[in-house]
């Protein structure tokens, strides 16, 4: 008892200490009022270059590869530095400062229309995803490797962390999901989940190369949820498909107007949309609220150091729960998709209702 | 709201990074791992199957070997019974023979004492018979001395045959 009120203590200590520099930065360089909106979705949106660090008017970054076709110059390939950190034009591009475009690169004809061309830089989102990809990759492959080398010998630390993550997915969520034929799913699925998680939590680390709003990334949810979609359409049986086209209700809701066969349509449509939607909203949202509760320190900077260095233990003390409950979420998120996925797939693996299976007792229990 | 609206140049990048995870990991990754737990799994339920049935087969041992214990037992019992058994036989048999034999013995030299004795008393009788010749002799010489006395036992002795024969 008496340690853990010293610690606590110590911790509010240090937490008050830590709060001064900031404070006294602000005061020293306040020169802009701070558009605390602005800043978040900056930090959520995409950017050409990773930032690492910025104090003022320096800023601290990796430049990224910028990739475009115009339609009117062909393909373009440079550095992003050439834009320095979007305030100068190159080649005829430049990052749009407001606007429909805000934050992409459009081109601007000689007329001066404002037009955008085919962007495929490898921006800060795409950077991280490769990077996690590639972790993925490197993890797995390796855990997979060392279990193939000796696999008589059960694991411990990081191996068998990863064993028991993937066998956890696989016994609990794809095969009680998709039932008999759940082998044919599983190694996607799994790939699914590994790939959503490690990107959440590389998420989570705000410093290089963390830190990239990458699950929080509509276009990313959108391939992850239409690859589910195509999966559960292209190997559905028979059945699923009777029960779509021409459903087991009264004829008049299907003929003249096929109304059922458009609520199962739309209600295979809106599946993987509620993926994509969940999963890049609840990453999002994390983000932002870390975000938020990190700008209380520079908000409550202008009101005074009493206010200021309280506001910023609060502030540290609400990022850490928060980033705690993200931790938690990140694990979720994935699980969730993971688990939609396989009910999907095993919805669409219905077998005709007449030969109902045979409920087996579990006599073990 | 440019956060709701896919990127192309994302889509493209997430296409070819999440296509090619998925392409190893599907092909080479999972599988494996798959394989390799199930390889254990298998060796654990075999494990434990071997275990079960080397239980049962020494429990069987352990059994058999009583049984032998409890059999060889029984047949030194039986063995010892029958020892003992004979040993009795044989003493008495011994005993038997040895009675028998000390009665032959016994009897011949009983045969032996009673000829030994006939014999004695028949040299003992015709050394008696001898001697009371003598003797008879002595007396009647003693007694016969004079006439008179002689003719008087002849005259007793031819009364004695006289009546005798009547």
């Amino acid at each position: 008892m008496m340690k853990r009120t010293l610690y606590i203590s110590t911790l509010s200590v240090v937490l008050f200490l830590m709060a001064f520099p900031a404070w006294s930065v602000n005061q020293g360089g306040e020169k802009e009022e701070l558009n605390v909106k602005e800043f978040i979705t900056e930090h959520l949106a995409d950017s050409y270059e990773w930032q690492i660090v910025s104090t003022g008017t320096r800023h601290i970054s990796i430049p990224l590869p910028v990739i475009l076709y115009s339609k009117s110059t062909g393909w373009h390939l440079f550095s992003s530095s050439h834009f320095h950190h979007g305030t100068k034009p190159y080649r005829g591009f430049e990052i749009a400062a407001d606007g429909k475009y805000k934050g992409k690169i459009v081109e601007t004809a000689p007329i001066g229309n404002i037009s955008r061309p085919l962007d495929l830089s490898l921006t800060k989102n795409a950077a991280s995803l490769i990077f996690a990809s590639l972790l993925v990759i490197l993890i797995i492959m390796g855990v997979a490797r060392s279990l193939d080398r000796d696999p008589m010998n059960p694991r411990k630390g990081f191996v068998g962390l990863i064993e028991m993550l993937t066998l956890m997915i696989n016994d609990e969520v794809i095969k009680p999901s998709i039932g008999e034929r759940y082998q044919r799913y599983a190694p996607y699925l799994l790939t699914v989940f590994f790939f959503i998680f490690i990107n959440n939590l590389l998420g989570l680390i705000p410093l290089f190369p963390g830190g990239a709003n990458v699950t929080g990334n509509i276009s990313i949810t959108f391939v992850l949820a239409i690859i589910t979609f195509l999966i559960v359409n292209l190997t559905g049986t028979k059945e699923y498909y009777k029960e779509i086209f021409w459903p087991d209700v009264p004829t008049w809701l299907k003929v003249p107007i096929p109304l059922m066969p458009i609520v199962e349509i739309v209600g295979t449509l809106t599946k993987p949309f509620a993926l994509m939607i969940r999963l890049f909203a609840n990453i999002m949202a994390g983000h932002s609220i870390v975000l938020g509760l990190t700008m209380l320190i520079f908000i409550t900077a202008s009101l005074g150091v009493a206010v200021n260095s309280s506001m910023t233990v609060l502030s540290i003390i609400f990022t850490v729960f928060i980033d705690l409950v993200e931790l938690f979420i990140a694990f979720i998120q994935a699980y969730v998709f993971t688990l939609l996925s396989a009910v999907f797939i095993g919805l669409a693996q219905i077998e005709s209702h007449p030969k109902k299976k045979v409920i087996v007792k579990n006599h073990a229990a | 709201m440019s956060l709701l609206t896919p990127e192309p140049g994302l889509l493209f990048w997430m296409l070819i990074s999440f296509g090619i995870t998925v392409f190893l990991l599907v092909k080479f990754g999972f599988p494996m791992i798959l394989k390799s737990v199930e390889k254990r799994k298998n060796y654990i339920e075999e494990s434990l199957l071997a275990a079960r049935k080397a239980h049962e087969e020494l429990a069987g041992i352990k059994e058999t070997s009583e049984a032998i214990l409890a059999q060889t037992r029984k047949e030194q019992a039986d063995i010892l019974k029958e020892a003992a058994s004979r040993r009795e036989t044989m003493i008495e048999k011994a005993q038997e023979e040895a009675r028998m034999e000390s009665e032959k013995l016994i009897a011949s030299a009983r045969q032996q004492i009673d000829a030994e004795r006939e014999k004695s008393l028949r040299s003992i009788r015709d050394e008696a018979a001898v001697l009371s010749l003598i003797f008879a002799e002595k007396i009647l010489r003693e007694k016969l001395g004079t006439e008179q006395e002689q003719e008087k036992m002849i005259d007793r002795l031819f009364n004695e045959l006289d009546m005798s024969k009547s």
